[in-house]
C-alpha cells in the first residue's frame, strides 16, 4: 500500500502517464507502433512481438500417411529459422533486411503433430496462440488441413504460411486474406504437365485416374482431366477414388486392369502414392500402362526405388539438380545437405521459402502488425527464389512461380544414389494460372 | 466399370483381401474371446511383426526366416506384455483395458518410429512368387495368390490348437469358470499368458506375411486395426469362425462396391457393420451373453 498516495492513484500509474505525456510532447507527429491508434490490438498483436523473440507455430504431420513428408518440411523450416537467426547469406538474397533475426528479434519455432488431420492442426495452433503468442503459423501436407487453417487464420488474425497444399481451393474458393501459398497446385501442375503428356503419349489416349478422396485429389484430378480432354482428346475411362490412408489398393487396381487404360494418372500422395505405385507394379499394370504423377511426392523415388519411377512423368515444385541452373538453389541444397546429410526434396524447399518470404515481408514492412505485413505481400514485388524471380498475386495470395517437369531416370543413368529425376522443363508460372477469380476467391477483411 | 470380366476379377480379389483381413482379425478375436480383453494394441503388434521380420530379412535375406522371426518376436512381446501389464487388468473395467492397450499401441508405434523413421520398408516376395500369374480372367500378383494358401494353412493351424488340443480345452474351460479350473490344479494364469502370446503371434505373423503386399511403416497397423474391428463385429466378437466369415464378407463388400463406385467401398463396409449391429447385435456367428 505504500505505493499509493492519498488519492488512491498508484505512483506507477502517475509515472507512466507522465512519461507518456512527456513523450508525446517530445515527438510531435509520432505514429510508431506503440501509440498508433490506427493499429488496434488484434490476434496476438502486439503481445506476440513484445519480447526479444517471436514464435512461429508449425502443425505438421509426424504420424499417418503423410508423416515422411511432414518431417521433410519440418527440416526446411528448422533450417530457415537457423538461417534467419544467423543472417545467413541465402536468407539475405531473399530478404535483404534480415540480420540475425527479423526486426531485431530472434525467431523461434514450436511444433506439433497434426497427423494430417484438420482438427488436430487447428487445436495445436489454438494452443500455440494461447501459450506462445505466435506471430505466424504454418504446416499442412494435406489441403484439407490448409483449408481449415485458412479459415482459422482469418478468424484469429494470425498470418498463415501454407506448407504443402496442392488443392486449387487453397487460393481458390477457400482463399483467405491471412494466408499465402508458395507452392504449385492442381491447375498449374495440370497446365504444365499436360503438354508434355500429349507430346510424349499422343492424342486420344485413355486415362485411368487414382484420386484421394478430399479437396486436393478432386481438384487436381479435375484440372488434369480438363486439360487432357480439351487439348489432347483424352478420355477418363475410370476414376478410382480412395480414402486418404488406404493401404491395400487391390480393388482399385483390379478395376483399372479391366478398364483398358493406356495411362494411369496417380494423384495419390504420401504413403498412399508409395503403396499404389508399388502395388500397380505387382499387379502388372506398370510399365505396360504408363504412370503419371501430376503432383510430385517427396521421397517417392527413394521409397519405391528407381526401377518403379523410371519413365514416370511428374510435375513438382523443386528438384535438387536445379542447383545447376539457379544460384539460390545451389546454396540451399548445399546448406541442407550439410546439415541433414541428404539432398532436400520439395517439401523442405517450400517450407524454407515460405519462412524466407515471411522474413522478407516483415522486415520490409518494418512491423509485425499483420495488416501491414499482408499489404507488403500484396505489393507483388518481385524477388529472387530457388527457381528464379517470383512474385505474389495480390488478388488470391498465390505465388507466381514456375512448375518443374521431371522424368524418372533409369537406375543405370543415375549419377549418384539420389539422382532419381531428370529435369525436363521449367515452365514459367504466369501462363499456367487461372484468372484470379476463376476459382471463386474472395479474400476477407484485413481487420 | 460393371462387366462380367471385372466382376469375376473383383470376386477373386475380394476373396484374397478377405482372407488377409480374416487372418489379422483372428488374433484379435482369440484374445477377446478367451480373455475378454479388447486389445487395441493389435495393430501395433501387427506392425512389430513386420519390422521384426524386415530386420531378419535384412540380415539373412530369407523370407522364411523373416516370417519365423516376425511371429516369434511378437509372441514374446505378447508374453511379456501379458505378464507385466495385461494380467492386472482382467478384473478391471473394460474402459481401463481399452485405455491401457491403446496406450501400449502408441508406445510401440512411436518406439518403431524412433528406431526406424517414417519411410516405408520393403520386404520383397520370396523367390518365385514375385511375378504375375495369368488367372485367365485377369493377371494377379503371384504372391497374393500364394497368400491365400498361407492364410488358410495358418487359420487351420490356429483352429486346431484352440479347439482340438488339450491346451485349447483348458483355455475354453478357463473362460467358462476360471476358479474351477484353478481348483483342479491347473495354473490358469499360465494358460492366459499362452493365449495372449498366441493371439499376438497371429498378429505378428499377419504383419510379416502382409509385408510384401503393403510395405511397412510405424502406422501400418492403424488402418488395419479399424477394418479388423469391423470384421470382428460383423463375424461375432470373440468367435474364431466368425472372424473368418467376417473377413471374407468384408473383403467382398470392399471389392464389389469398388466396381460400382470406388468412393463408397469403405462406406459400404460400415453400412454392413451397422446393419449387423442392428439386426444381430452379437454378430453373425457370435453368441449372446459373453461378458
Amino acid at each position: 500500500m505504500s505505493s499509493h498516495d492519498k488519492n488512491g492513484v498508484s505512483r506507477r500509474t502517475l509515472l507512466t502517464v507522465g512519461a507518456g505525456l512527456a513523450g508525446s510532447f517530445a515527438l510531435p507527429g509520432f505514429s510508431g507502433q506503440v501509440l498508433a491508434a490506427d493499429q488496434p490490438p488484434m490476434g496476438t498483436w502486439p503481445d506476440g512481438s513484445k519480447g526479444s523473440t517471436v514464435t512461429i507455430g508449425a502443425a505438421v504431420p509426424r504420424t499417418g500417411a503423410y508423416a515422411a513428408q511432414g518431417e521433410d518440411e519440418l527440416k526446411g523450416m528448422q533450417l530457415a529459422i537457423e538461417h534467419i537467426n544467423e543472417g545467413h547469406p541465402l536468407i539475405k538474397k531473399i530478404a535483404p533486411k534480415v540480420s540475425k533475426g527479423v526486426l531485431g528479434k530472434k525467431v523461434d519455432l514450436v511444433v506439433a503433430d497434426s497427423g494430417a488431420k484438420p482438427n488436430n492442426a487447428v487445436q495445436a495452433q489454438q494452443r500455440f496462440i494461447n501459450e506462445n503468442k505466435i506471430v505466424a503459423m504454418t504446416g499442412s501436407t494435406s489441403s484439407a488441413v490448409a483449408v481449415a487453417l485458412n479459415k482459422f487464420a482469418e478468424r484469429e488474425k494470425i498470418l498463415y504460411l501454407v506448407a504443402i497444399s496442392g488443392s486449387n481451393d487453397t487460393t481458390g474458393k477457400d482463399c483467405a486474406r491471412y494466408s499465402f501459398r508458395q507452392c504449385f497446385y492442381g491447375e498449374t501442375a495440370a497446365n504444365a504437365i499436360g503438354p508434355v503428356l500429349v507430346k510424349n503419349f499422343g492424342k486420344n489416349k485413355k486415362a485411368a485416374f487414382m484420386t484421394p478422396d478430399y479437396t486436393y485429389g478432386h481438384t487436381v484430378t479435375k484440372s488434369v482431366n480438363d486439360y487432357l480432354a480439351k487439348n489432347g482428346g483424352w478420355t477418363m475411362v475410370t476414376n478410382q477414388v480412395s480414402p486418404l490412408g488406404t493401404s491395400d489398393f487391390s480393388q482399385y487396381l483390379t478395376n483399372i486392369a479391366n478398364s483398358g487404360a493406356d495411362v494411369i494418372v496417380n494423384v495419390n500422395w504420401g504413403r498412399d502414392a508409395v503403396l499404389s505405385v508399388q502395388q500397380a507394379k505387382q499387379f502388372g499394370l506398370t510399365p505396360k500402362m504408363k504412370m503419371v504423377i501430376p503432383y510430385q511426392i517427396p521421397f517417392l523415388a527413394k521409397e519405391v526405388g528407381a526401377e518403379l519411377t523410371e519413365g514416370v512423368f511428374a510435375a513438382t515444385d523443386f528438384w535438387w539438380t536445379l542447383e545447376d541452373k539457379y544460384p539460390l538453389a545451389k546454396m540451399f541444397v548445399e546448406a541442407f545437405d550439410k546439415k541433414y546429410g541428404y539432398k532436400p526434396e520439395w517439401g523442405a524447399e517450400n517450407a524454407y521459402m515460405q519462412f524466407a518470404i515471411w522474413a522478407r515481408m516483415v522486415s520490409e514492412a518494418g512491423t509485425f502488425y499483420p495488416p501491414d505485413v499482408i499489404k507488403q505481400y500484396e505489393k507483388g514485388e518481385k524477388f529472387d527464389s530457388m527457381v528464379g524471380e517470383v512474385h505474389f498475386r495480390p488478388q488470391d495470395h498465390q505465388l507466381v512461380r514456375p512448375v518443374v517437369i521431371v522424368k524418372g531416370k533409369a537406375p543405370k543413368d543415375m549419377k549418384n544414389k539420389e539422382d532419381f529425376w531428370e529435369v525436363m522443363e521449367v515452365v514459367p508460372g504466369e501462363p499456367l494460372m487461372q484468372k484470379p477469380d476463376a476459382f471463386g476467391c474472395h479474400l476477407g477483411d484485413y481487420t | 466399370m460393371i462387366n462380367w470380366g471385372n466382376f469375376v476379377s473383383q470376386l477373386f480379389n475380394g476373396l484374397v483381401l478377405g482372407a488377409l483381413l480374416a487372418l489379422i482379425s483372428s488374433g484379435l478375436t482369440i484374445i477377446y474371446g478367451t480373455l475378454g480383453v479388447l486389445n487395441l494394441a493389435h495393430g501395433a503388434l501387427f506392425m512389430l511383426g513386420g519390422f521384426a521380420g524386415w530386420m531378419a530379412y535384412t540380415y539373412t535375406g530369407s523370407f522364411i526366416l523373416a516370417v519365423i522371426a516376425g511371429s516369434l518376436f511378437v509372441m514374446v512381446v505378447g508374453f511379456i506384455v501379458e505378464r507385466v501389464i495385461i494380467r492386472y487388468f482382467y478384473d478391471r473395467p473394460h474402459e481401463d483395458q481399452l485405455l491401457v492397450t491403446f496406450g501400449l499401441g502408441i508406445v510401440f508405434v512411436e518406439g518403431a518410429r524412433f528406431f526406424f523413421g517414417s519411410l516405408s520398408k520393403i520386404v520383397p516376395a520370396p523367390a518365385g512368387l514375385g511375378g504375375i500369374l495369368n488367372l485367365g480372367f485377369m493377371f494377379y500378383p503371384a504372391y497374393r495368390v500364394a497368400l491365400l494358401g498361407i492364410v488358410v494353412v495358418a487359420l487351420v493351424a490356429l483352429y486346431i490348437v484352440l479347439y482340438r488340443t488339450r491346451i485349447g480345452m483348458i483355455v475354453r474351460a478357463g473362460i467358462e469358470d476360471s476358479v474351477m479350473v484353478d481348483a483342479l490344479g491347473i495354473d490358469v494364469y499360465k494358460v492366459f499368458m499362452l493365449v495372449f502370446g498366441i493371439g499376438a503371434m497371429a498378429a505378428g505373423f499377419a504383419g510379416i506375411v502382409n509385408a510384401p503386399v503393403v510395405s511397412i511403416t510405424p502406422d501400418v497397423g492403424e488402418a488395419y486395426l479399424v477394418q479388423t474391428f469391423v470384421v470382428v463385429v460383423i463375424g461375432g466378437v470373440g468367435s474364431f469362425p466368425g472372424a473368418v466369415l467376417g473377413g471374407l464378407i468384408a473383403g467382398e463388400i470392399i471389392s464389389i462396391t469398388s466396381m460400382i463406385n470406388p468412393g463408397y467401398s469403405y462406406v459400404m463396409l460400415f453400412v454392413a457393420m451397422t446393419l449387423v449391429l442392428v439386426l444381430r447385435p452379437y454378430g453373425l456367428l457370435g453368441t449372446a451373453g459373453r461378458d
